[in-house]
């Protein structure tokens, strides 16, 4: 551990540092497979030696050794549906981890119409005959070799960095088809790694797409099918490491290709943390943050990207940007990070980030409340942001999420009830004059001092109570956030049986939110029916975030294909007409995933012709060869 | 049963649909599952589909069970309605106390109090009392009076009131989906309380309807009428933002938690003509306002035909036409009606329209991001896109309307009767015609319209000749049929006959007189005019063009449909697929021939565009009079107030000269439109003269547009678009 400045015993320190651990890392079990973990190659060119971070990086260079190539996450963690006939999640990183979950199988054939004898398994293996080749730069790969950089055009390392995690992009894998692909990928290891690579890029006209955890949902990854020059995978996940931790400021100065979960133990292993957690945070990267305007669900506590950064270096084709110093606040003309923030490696390449860091906290509480129905619910959020009493993470999902919920109740005693049924009398008994079919849930977490977090609670749940709701318990609200972490394995659990499926996201002011959650849902039903879709589709929603003006609010939507002959693109018409819904309602184009090329089309009417001329017109001057050409956002 | 026949009906499109549904349906946990989306999609409000080809529902004779069952057992039954998404109905104390405390209203009432610095109690305590005013007070108890009332009065009335079940069950299906709006189309005062007799009937839910304030004035009435589901609003209150705000707050609290269908007339008021008005827009606006600003996903639209094949007012209209002063609607005066009781009036069709849903008639057509700025609680003027969507859709749901009136065959014999009694006229023939040349001409006429997808109800089990007769028969007030000749009921004045010693009746009186009964088979010929106005207009057209080239009829068929817009249901900005449609309907008959660059008569077409012409040439030579009286008479002080008397003194005495054939131009309904489209053209304005609403009339431009409605001028190119 570093420097320890601070008062309180190491123990303790250690103490709570484990209890952080368990909590945010819950999901993780076991020791992270040791021979997987690459040491991250000597930057020479990094004068001080003040790197503070251990062993233990998660993701190594060649990801093909720990994750799919072709779905979500681990190679060793699944959903499958056993011999019997139940669903189980397999590996030991996860909470469910090797538990049967009895309910799922009731849920999923009954919500999609779905049928365990109807299987749609994906191509198991990569066949490299599938990947075209690459077209390379010869004078530029020559100049890569020279300076030691690690590169690598082998296709399962190309085709692992051609792709987010789109529905179509997965689809498309699982199909064994291919499009355009990186020609090549490059590992620089530290900001001067980076100065290079650009340096040569432009001096080779080379197409760059900086790639950090590969977790894009906008289709920001996908490479541009008709560019003709070479394209260059910059992969920034070996720029891992924490440089420093400035204690008296409460910053740290990180690499940005770190990813989510080692950025969080790192800082816990000294007592600190960022305190930014967004549901991808086990894979996705400081730097992919920055690029996208992540937020995170404690955003409340810690604020989004955009509140936490404090510095950023970016390497341009112009040259590195930064600032001179790190004031807290500057009246300096608009604020240049905001350039930076969202620019979805369109201008640059982010290698080193500033970023606030909170002592732990000391203490975390889940809880749950239910409310008679999800009206009632957003009235409830609408008063504790009034208030301002949000707790660190508060979340309401409707009836239909709420069942999902449920559904997803690991087996805790073997007696085998069906799901509704043990739904009813669950809340027939517990939440008298509940509807079962119309109540919902909101999910709490508190953060902070003991004695401060059980008096918030006490705030947040007598407001609960102004609108019916009752509170449900702490395992209702942790089932609630393990959900997040688990739902990208599910869904490639639905591709195995005919169901595809997708979450996205808007923000809208207060007095639209149940107006949008209503008409977004019922046009993806009205949507499925006309596109001629044989099952209603699953079409439900929740919201994520709460601010003073608004909030953000989640769709989530899958559907089983059996009987279309273009699944993919009935579910792009969809998407692409709730998102049409979505604008029409007052909600805006992106809360947090970003515009890449998905979302492109809207951009003008988003922001206005002038505003796209001023973007433009920063994308010409600082990349006037198109370099980072991966044409995302305008 | 009563079968539309001669339709073709595509079935095969049902059926996959009917398949589809099954899976849907199998939802878990009670999904809701939508049957009938599909059905709504604009396309279905109005197509230009081959009329012959359109598909209509049957009809079921509800007065049939109440000749048979207990009248007083049928009007204390179980009433249970299915509501929209289960919601349970609303109390009127509640529903006021939601208008009370809605946003918009506290914004209005806040803004009022600061403009005119009048107390915030005071102006809300004011908007409580326009709410009072307002406001229904649904009371089952006097559905239940007025379901055994009713059933009484429409027994001796009617012979039997005609609904098509399919479209109450599609109706019931909209319900629970959407809020719902009922449009029905309004020729009598029995229009509302036959509408809730039927969905009282059917156990639909019963609907708030809108009516005009004038029922007020009978305080008993009116408020039995509030009981029975009508709210009442003020006819003209412009500039009220206080009453407005409350008027439409009131509207969609109802619509928006789906308590009630609301209803009310596009139309306005009640025809008296039989033609469809020019739709209202007020009412239109305030309903599809919640769909565009995203406060339901959708309104479903349910036009609703009501089709009387004797219209109880029949000749009170027509007095209110000739300018014999409307008696004021009280109490009394609608019991002096009881001696319509004795009389018969036939058969009522009503015809329950597709429901029509708003999202898909504003697709592709509003963009709803602009509400995005505004707090949507703030009230603004509806911007140009959204006035000219709201004013194209109300038209589109007027033809909706249109398209489904029944036609019974004596509408057939008013329209040919009328054209003989002023050919004969011409001519100075013997009055009348022949008993089978007329039914030989109405058979051919049924023919006709059927092509031109008239909804005719001609029996078809029975002989033509039996079908004439019975039609006469009923109408027996306004023809006469002696020696195997039917004329109109003309030659015997109303006030006793030439032979009476005390009449002493003017050749004015006479004349009024006679009017009376021609405007009255006016008003039946002009149930059908829906279906010909577009052919005739280019029959007219083609007479009227100084050549056949094609862009000649063209710009005549643009500058007649111009001239009557406010005559005729004619969609803004439609003038080609008019002319289009009106071509594809004469070609497709054989009666003209159109190719690229000319509009050629067949051979056999002449009988068709003769009878066409002949439909619309009293409202040619109306306007023209109406143009000649501006050109001729002294106009320099005329006001819009003196406009009607005056030129009915011209007419008269050019009806008295006979320079002028057509009685029914006496009727103030054509000279008003004719004067609104001179000042749509710009030939007349209003301005501030001496009096308020001086008209200033420009002699040059009216003198031409006569001689263009004469055929003297050809059709000047500034009018008219290229096609
Ligand atoms: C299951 C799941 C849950 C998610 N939950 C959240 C959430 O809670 N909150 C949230 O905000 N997002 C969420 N996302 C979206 C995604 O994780 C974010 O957009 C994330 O910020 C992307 O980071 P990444 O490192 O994976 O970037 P990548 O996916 O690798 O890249 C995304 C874009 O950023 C650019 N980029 C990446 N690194 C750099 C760099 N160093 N310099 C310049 N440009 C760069 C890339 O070129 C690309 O355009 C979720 C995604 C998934 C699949």
């Amino acid at each position: 551990m570093a420097s320890n400045s601070s008062g309180g015993g190491s123990s303790d320190r250690q103490g709570i540092a484990q209890q952080r651990l368990r909590i945010i890392a819950g999901h993780l079990r076991g020791p992270v497979d040791g021979d997987s973990t690459i040491l991250a190659a000597e930057c020479k060119a990094q004068g001080s030696n003040t790197d503070v971070s251990s062993e233990g990086k998660t993701v190594p260079r060649r990801r093909q050794e720990i994750m799919k190539w072709n779905g979500w996450g681990y190679s060793d963690s699944r959903f499958l549906f056993n011999k019997k006939g139940q669903a189980e999640f397999t590996g030991k990183r996860y909470r469910l981890s090797g538990m049967i979950i009895p309910g799922l199988k009731d849920w999923f054939e009954g919500t999609f119409g779905a049928n365990l004898q109807h299987k749609t398994p994906p191509t198991p293996l990569l066949t490299n005959t599938a990947v075209p080749p690459a077209t390379l730069n010869e004078a530029f790969v020559e100049e890569v070799k020279s300076t030691g950089i690690p590169f690598s055009h082998d296709a399962e390392d190309r085709v692992f960095r051609a792709h987010g995690h789109c529905l179509h992009e997965i689809f498309a894998l699982r199909e064994g088809k291919i499009g355009r692909v990186p020609d090549m990928v490059v590992w620089p290891s530290c900001h001067n790694d980076v100065v290079k690579i650009v340096q040569l890029a432009c001096k080779h006209n080379v197409c760059l797409m900086p790639y950090g955890g590969g977790t894009s949902v906008s289709s920001a990854l996908e490479c541009p099918p008709e560019e003709t020059r070479s394209i260059v995978s910059l992969d920034t996940s070996q720029m891992n490491r924490i440089l420093w931790i400035d204690e008296k400021n409460l910053t740290a100065h990180v690499e940005a290709g770190i990813v989510g979960q080692d950025l969080e133990r790192l800082l816990n292993e000294s007592g600190y943390c960022t305190g930014h957690e967004p549901d991808s945070m086990e894979f996705s990267s400081l730097g992919g943050w920055v690029a996208t305007r992540a937020s995170g669900m404690k955003k409340n506590i810690y604020g989004n990207i955009e509140d936490l950064v404090v510095h950023i270096k970016m390497v341009t084709p112009q040259g590195v940007i930064e600032k001179s110093c790190q004031g807290p606040r500057m009246s300096t003309g608009p604020d240049i990070h905001h350039f930076i923030m969202g620019s979805e490696g369109t201008l640059g390449v982010v290698t080193e980030v500033t970023m606030k860091i909170r002592p732990m906290p000391e203490y975390q509480k889940y809880g749950s409340v239910v409310f008679p129905n999800f009206e009632q619910g957003v009235a409830c959020l609408r008063e504790v942001a009034k208030q301002r009493c949000a707790p660190a993470s508060i979340r309401l999902m409707d009836n239909e999420q709420f069942k999902f919920g449920h559904a997803l109740k690991p087996q805790v005693s073997s007696i085998f009830t069906s799901f509704l049924d043990g739904l009813k009398k669950f809340y027939i008994t517990k939440f008298k004059g509940f509807d079962p079919n119309h109540l919902c849930v909101a999910t709490l977490l508190f953060e902070g001092n003991r004695e401060k977090v059980l008096q918030h609670e006490k705030q947040v749940y007598d407001i609960a109570a102004k609108f019916g709701g009752l509170a449900a318990g702490e395992d209702n609200g942790q089932r609630g956030y393990m959900l997040t972490f688990v739902i990208a394995y599910l869904r490639d659990l639905g591709m195995d049986y005919y169901v595809i499926g997708e979450s996205f996201e808007t923000s809208v002011p207060w007095d639209r939110v149940l107006d949008i959650c209503r008409n977004v849902k019922a046009r993806i039903i009205r949507e499925c029916k006309d596109k001629g879709v044989q099952f209603p589709p699953l079409s439900t929603c929740r919201v994520t975030q709460t601010y003073d003006a608004g909030a953000c609010v989640y769709f989530y939507f899958a559907f089983n294909y059996r009987g279309l002959s273009d699944p993919v693109h009935v579910y792009e018409q969809v998407e692409h007409a709730a998102r049409e819904e979505i604008l029409a309602n007052g909600g805006s184009l992106s809360h947090h995933h970003g515009v890449g090329k998905l979302r492109k089309e809207w951009m003008r009417d988003t922001i206005s012709n002038v505003g796209m001329g001023m973007l433009k017109s920063v994308k010409d001057y600082v990349d006037p060869n198109n370099i980072f050409g991966n044409r995302n956002l305008l | 049963m009563l079968s539309s026949s001669g339709v073709v009906v595509d079935e095969e499109e049902e059926e996959q649909e009917e398949e589809q549904r099954g899976l849907w349906c199998s939802g878990p946990f009670g999904l809701t599952v939508f049957v009938n989306a599909d059905k709504m999609s604009s396309g279905a409000v109005y197509s230009h589909k081959d009329p012959m080809l359109k598909k209509r529902d049957d009809f079921e004779d509800i007065l049939e069970e109440r000749r048979t069952s207990s009248d007083l057992r049928y009007a204390l039954r179980c009433y249970t309605p299915v509501l929209y998404k289960g919601v349970t109905p609303c109390k009127t104390s509640v529903l006021k106390s939601m208008v009370l405390q809605s946003d918009q209203l506290h914004y209005v009432i806040n803004q009022v109090s600061k403009e005119s610095g009048r107390a915030a109690d005071d102006v809300r305590e004011e908007a409580s009392a326009i709410l009072e005013e307002m406001a229904h007070s649904l009371q089952l108890s006097t559905v239940r009076f007025f379901a055994f009332m009713l059933s009484k009065v429409f027994k001796t009335l009617f012979r039997s009131i005609c609904v098509n079940e399919e479209g109450i069950q599609r109706l019931q299906q909209a319900i629970q989906e959407h809020p719902v709006v009922l449009l029905p189309s309004h020729r009598s005062y029995m229009d509302f309380l036959l509408m809730s007799y039927i969905l009282y009937t059917y156990d639909v839910a019963l609907p708030v309807i809108a009516a005009g304030m004038d029922f007020m004035g009978m305080k008993f009435v009116g408020e039995m009428l509030r009981m029975s589901g009508a709210f009442f609003i003020r006819r003209s209150f412009g500039g009220d933002k206080l009453y407005w705000s409350v008027f439409s707050e009131y509207v969609k609290t109802m619509l928006k938690n789906g308590y009630a269908p609301v209803e009310f007339f596009l139309e306005g008021t009640r025809s008296r003509t039989s033609k469809s008005l020019t739709p209202k827009l007020g009412l239109l606006n305030i309903v599809m306002d919640p769909f565009l600003k995203g406060e339901v996903f959708d309104v479903n639209v349910v036009p609703v035909s009501i089709s009387y094949e004797r219209i109880l007012e029949e000749s009170l209209y027509a007095r209110e036409l000739l300018g014999v002063p409307k008696p004021k609607e009280s109490t009394s005066g609608l019991f002096k009606a009881r001696k319509v009781l004795s009389e018969d009036y036939g058969s009522i069709h009503v015809y329950f329209g597709q429901p029509v849903s708003v999202r898909s008639l504003a697709e592709g057509r509003v963009n709803r991001c602009q509400f995005n700025l505004v707090p949507r609680h703030i009230p603004r003027r509806p911007s140009e896109e959204i006035q000219s969507f709201v004013n194209d859709s109300a038209y589109r749901l007027v033809r909706a309307q249109e398209e489904n009136m029944v036609l019974k065959p004596w509408v057939l014999l008013a329209s040919l009767l009328l054209q003989n009694h002023h050919q004969n006229r011409a001519a100075g023939q013997k009055p009348g015609m022949a008993l089978d040349e007329l039914t030989t001409q109405a058979v051919w006429l049924r023919d006709v319209s059927r092509q031109y997808g008239a909804f005719l109800h001609w029996p078809d089990h029975t002989s033509p000749s039996e079908v004439v007769s019975s039609g006469l028969s009923l109408h027996r007030a306004l023809v006469r049929v002696c020696e195997g000749r039917v004329q109109l009921a003309v030659e015997q004045g109303e006030q006793g006959g030439p032979g009476d010693p005390r009449s002493t009746v003017t050749p004015e009186e006479e004349l009024l007189s006679q009017a009376v009964v021609v405007l009255s088979c006016a008003s039946y010929r002009n149930q059908m005019l829906h279906v010909f106005v577009r052919p005739a207009l280019l029959a007219s057209a083609i007479h009227i063009a100084s050549s056949n080239q094609k862009q000649e009829v063209f710009n005549s068929f643009s500058f007649l449909r111009n001239m009557f817009s406010s005559e005729f249901i004619l969609c803004p900005g439609a003038t080609v697929q008019d002319f289009e449609e009106a071509c594809y309907l004469l070609v497709k008959t054989g009666v003209l021939q159109v190719t690229q660059q000319e509009v050629l008569v067949t051979e056999r077409g002449h009988r068709t565009l003769a009878f066409l012409t002949s439909m619309l040439d009293p409202f040619l030579q109306g306007y023209q009079v109406v143009c000649r009286f501006l050109c001729e008479e002294d106009t320099e002080t005329l006001t819009e107030k003196q406009f009607i008397p005056a030129v009915r003194k011209f007419i008269v005495n050019h009806l008295l000269a006979g320079r002028l054939r057509y009685a029914e131009v006496l009727s103030s309904d054509l000279q008003k439109n004719a004067l609104a489209a001179l000042q749509r053209l710009g030939a007349v304005r209003k301005i501030k003269g001496v009096e308020p609403g001086t008209l200033k009339v420009n002699r040059v431009m009216v003198n031409s547009l006569e001689d263009t409605l004469g055929g003297k001028l050809p059709t000047q190119k500034s009018v008219s678009a290229r096609l």
